[in-house]
């Protein structure tokens, strides 16, 4: 291990801090799913941190399909980006308040 | 002691970039810092021993996910345009502080690369043992991502889809 395993949760964490900041204070849908991207990272990072702790290659076979499991969340999420401005003409987060069945 | 001064300034210059990533207005110019952190990143997880990953990262994150992102938001023509390009040193500094951070960390792990000076103390995990790992121990959860993957590609292809045209009607 090069640095002490608690650096590397450190830099996740503030990595993953800054990923909730994005997807809570911005109100561009973009931006929040560009939240949801750096929150994920943050994650991979921990989980390779900790596969080079206990030198074990579980962590990193977990952010193979962290990484599969992000590309269909933006596959999808996308999708619904793409729907939404076409029905409803803006991506502002806080206009999609109302139900209508 | 190589590895762990170019991890800080790594882990220095990727929070950098998202936290300039996380402030732009421009969802462009968000995307491009961000695929900067990735730049990064990849670095990072090659110094903790995972050469596989820090490539997927590069393949998969910076080549394909953040191309998906831009490609949309040009598709919908999100980005504020209409401004003629001017010249701005202070939008040049952090680009460039940037870049050279992670050109001459790549250049120092190309000409003196610590995880295999340091073999006997770092943990670097070759292709054989992770790709035993991942279809032998993980073979179900490979399975698994497979069908998430195809869900996810049908479910994105129904969305996208759009209005189905109704058979007769005036098109709206």
């Amino acid at each position: 291990m090069i640095v002490p395993f608690a650096h590397v949760l450190l830099f996740a964490a503030l990595l993953f801090v800054m990923g909730l900041g994005c997807a809570l204070a911005r109100r561009n849908l973009i931006m929040i799913l560009i939240g949801v991207e750096i929150m994920l990272n943050a994650a991979a990072v921990a989980l390779v941190g900790g596969s080079a702790h206990w030198r074990q290659v579980d962590g990193q076979v977990f952010v193979v399909f962290l990484m599969a499991m992000t590309s269909a969340e933006v596959a999808i999420s996308l999708a619904m980006v793409v729907y939404l401005r076409r029905r409803r003409g803006t991506l502002e987060a806080d206009k999609f308040d109302g139900m209508h069945g | 002691m190589l590895a762990s001064a170019l991890f800080y300034l790594l882990a220095a210059a990727t929070v950098a970039a998202t936290l300039l990533c996380i402030t732009r207005t421009n969802p462009v110019h968000a995307v491009i810092y961000l695929v900067h952190a990735f730049f990064d990143l990849a670095l990072i997880f090659y110094l903790l021993g995972a050469p596989l990953v820090a490539a997927w990262e590069m393949i998969i994150y910076a080549g394909a996910i953040m191309v998906l992102f831009l490609f949309i938001i040009m598709m919908l023509e999100l980005a504020p345009g209409g401004k003629p390009l001017e010249v701005d040193r202070q939008r040049w500094i952090p680009v460039l502080l940037l870049s050279l951070v992670t050109l001459g960390c790549t250049v120092v792990l190309i000409i003196q690369d610590p995880s295999a000076a340091a073999s006997g103390a770092a943990y670097h995990a070759s292709p054989r043992e992770f790709g035993t790992a991942l279809f032998d121990r993980y073979a179900l959860g490979v399975q698994v991502v497979s069908f998430q993957l195809l869900f996810a590609a049908v479910g994105a292809y129904y969305v996208g889809k759009g209005e189905p045209r109704r058979r007769g009607g005036p098109s709206s």
